[in-house]
């Protein structure tokens, strides 16, 4: 689960971490009251969508960049303005973009050098792991891969939690060396540590760190991802989730424990298991044809998820053919044919549908689908089901 | 033979009282498993189905059942917590089904793990583990699998059904079939077990089954390359995810380049590993590298 950069700041805030001063509003009445909270001068205007590469979008209406340094603050309300409610473009929005619903507000802060500094797990080792570099403000793959040496990794034991020496070979490997520096380099990981690992964050991002002519050390940028697993023990942090952010088909498809990820292709999936929900995608793009999403209906497969799964399939326009593909493993085919005739019922499926049973029972399975009087077309193993669906799928479009 | 589970296996449920978890004790009962103790703290002293005792402590299990592996199917707040205990009572295998365990709880769990070197764990969020003929515990069905001679790994449960139904299916068996879970942070990893199966004289070839996410796959493929002789065969779900995106399992995630399907099957080709290119040939694969 991800949430705004605007969040974020608020809760490094609670934790020590220091960030420049920083308002956020929902509408145009409320930016004047939210600039005269911010100290004279310039002032950033940054659009809040769960997006990267904001400074580099454009809004479908031709306004250029989601970030705007402005010298005043009648020239940052014009610009606030012009952003809120506009749709922005980014490289990781897709081309139909994010409508931008909260503008923040930032006061200025002057910058000597940019860091990188982040937090999350090191899954081979399975500690946390604080990563920092001394290249700021460029994606820290990059310099992983042109100049590893500028970067320093630091895992910390969970159990003993964060100690003074890893601040200290975080703090040098950055190449600090002021002794206030220093202490407020200790006071800012300790923060950021607390926040990571108390709040259940998968990921802490700060890009930029950055230093100020005067000596201080801010967290310019924030980008945190939370744990979906550990949210159950944390209100405050669910409180956060805008699900504006997220397509709304997932969105509904969590409500039923279904796991679904919408794609851009045409040929919808329906499958029990997450591997081999990932690998029924994999199959119809080696038969040459495109997945719609991924969809995991769970082990069991009961009536009621498939007809929950197929309502949300079919809402996709995009959808031109349906692949279902079950393994019974301890539920009977049976069972499973069942519910997908019952579902097959409920909700009317306009696009040609390939089942692929497998497992316990098949045989009865596959004579309940043939008898159902259904229109679907029975496959004998994944492959033949891939291939059919594909087929049908291109002889619909030609 | 076989690797982890045989007929020395004595388990003790940890949440099995509740219906999902008796559901499937109970079919690995049916399957000749030997369950010795059940634990579910405030049910002490009841009994499981009239089988055998439940205790509130796997302390008292192991003391007065000499359980000596456990299979955890408690939900995903108190799961971690079961895992420390059966560590703590010096139990030997931990197999945990739960899906859904906070990250930082398995983190605490694996540095605990790392502590306690006569302890192995294999999950969460996995199907379990299974030695065909004699022992089987967790939820995998149990007829899809028949004694045989090639080990299965996988962190994916149902890819670990389509490879051994594949196997099944052609006539042959498996030695033992591990399923090492989805989760970021698991107890037991694709090396670890094509460890266990190089050193095992009955396990003859090997199908792993690993998914983008991590790099698991790859530290695999380079201690095969190295160290095991037995024919493998791999396949690699996740060619078509998305970037930054959670396909399900919280560990299959290619974040920042890292962890793509492309690159564990690369490692793995590298490795002279036979790598199957879809989901549908992996028993093909290995038989085409292997004659049983």
């Amino acid at each position: 689960m991800n949430i705004h950069e605007f969040q974020a700041k608020e809760l490094f805030a609670d934790f020590g971490v220091p960030v420049s001063k920083g308002v956020s509003v929902k509408s145009a009445d409320q930016i004047d009251n939210a600039l005269q909270q911010l100290p004279a001068g310039p002032v950033v205007v940054k659009a809040q969508i769960h997006a990267g590469g904001r400074g580099k979008g454009t809004f479908t209406d031709g306004f250029k960049g989601g970030v705007h340094i402005c010298d005043d603050t009648k020239s940052a309300a014009e610009t606030a303005k012009k952003m809120l409610g506009n749709t922005l473009v980014t490289h990781q929005t897709g081309p139909e973009g994010k409508v931008v619903k909260t503008i923040y507000l930032v006061d200025v802060c002057d910058i000597e050098k940019e860091y990188y500094l982040a937090i999350t797990l090191d899954r081979a080792s399975g500690c946390p792991g604080i990563i920092a570099s001394t290249e700021g403000g460029v994606e820290i793959e990059t310099v992983a891969d042109e100049s590893p040496e500028k970067i320093t990794k630091v895992l910390v034991d969970p159990a003993q939690g964060l100690q003074p020496f890893h601040k200290r070979q975080v703090a040098f490997g950055l190449g600090f060396s002021d002794k206030a520096q220093l202490k407020q380099m200790d006071a800012l990981l300790t923060g950021l540590y607390q926040f990571y690992w108390e709040k259940d964050a998968s990921m802490v991002e700060v890009n930029p760190l950055v230093t100020t002519p005067d000596g201080n050390i801010v967290a310019l940028d924030a980008k945190v991802g939370f744990d979906e697993s550990a949210m159950y023990r944390h209100p405050d942090i669910l409180a956060l989730r805008d699900l504006d952010e997220e397509d709304p088909k997932e969105v509904e498809a969590g409500k039923h424990g279904l796991s679904y990820i919408a794609l851009d292709g045409n040929i919808a999936c329906l499958v029990n298991g997450a591997g081999l929900a990932m690998a029924t995608m994999d199959i119809i793009k080696h038969f040459g044809g495109n997945p719609a999403n991924f969809l995991d209906v769970g082990g069991g497969a009961s009536e009621e998820d498939v007809t929950e799964a197929f309502k949300i399939i079919l809402s996709d326009p995009k959808v031109k053919g349906i692949l279902v593909n079950i393994f019974g493993g301890i539920m009977s085919c049976k069972v499973i044919a069942t519910g997908i005739i019952a579902a097959a019922q409920n909700v009317e499926i306009t696009v040609p549908l390939v089942v692929r049973l497998e497992g316990n029972e098949v045989a009865e399975g596959k004579k309940l689908l043939d008898e159902s009087g259904l229109c679907l077309i029975s496959a004998d193993s994944l492959s033949d089901a891939a291939r059919k669906v594909v087929t049908e799928v291109s002889n619909k479009q030609a | 033979m076989s690797v982890l589970v045989g007929k020395e296996t004595r388990v003790v449920g940890q949440g099995i009282t509740g219906n999902f978890g008796s559901l499937h004790a109970n079919k690995n009962i049916e399957y000749g498993t030997n369950y010795v103790a059940a634990v579910t703290p405030g049910k002490g002293g009841q009994q499981f189905n009239g089988k055998f005792p439940i205790f509130n402590t796997v302390h008292e299990a192991v003391e007065k059942e000499g359980a000596n592996t456990s299979v955890i199917f408690v939900p995903p707040p108190f799961a971690a917590d079961g895992i420390l205990e059966a560590i703590d009572a010096g139990i030997e295998l931990i197999i945990c089904i739960t899906e859904g365990i906070p990250v930082k709880d398995m983190a605490i769990v694996k540095d605990a793990l790392k502590k306690a070197p006569g302890t192995r764990l294999i999950g969460p969020n996995c199907p379990g583990i299974m030695t065909p003929g004699i022992c089987n515990i967790g939820i995998m069905p149990g007829y899809i699998a028949r004694p045989g001679k090639i080990g299965v790994v996988s962190r994916s449960g149902t890819l670990t059904y389509e490879a051994m139904f594949q196997v099944t299916e052609r006539g042959y068996g498996q030695s033992t079939c591990i399923g090492i879970g989805g989760d970021p942070i698991n107890g037991t990893n694709h090396t670890d077990a094509l460890k266990l199966f190089n050193e095992d004289p009955d396990t003859e070839a090997i199908i792993m089954i690993g998914e983008i996410g991590g790099t698991a796959e790859e530290e695999a493929a380079a201690y095969a390359k190295e160290f095991v002789k037995k024919p493998v065969a791999a396949f690699i779900a996740g060619t078509t995810a998305p970037p930054g995106r959670r396909m399900g399992h919280a560990g299959a995630i290619v974040s920042g380049g890292s962890g793509t399907a492309e690159a564990k099957i690369a490692a793995l080709q590298a490795a002279g590993i036979a790598v199957s290119p879809t989901p549908s040939e992996i028993a093909e694969t290995l038989f085409s590298i292997y004659t049983p």
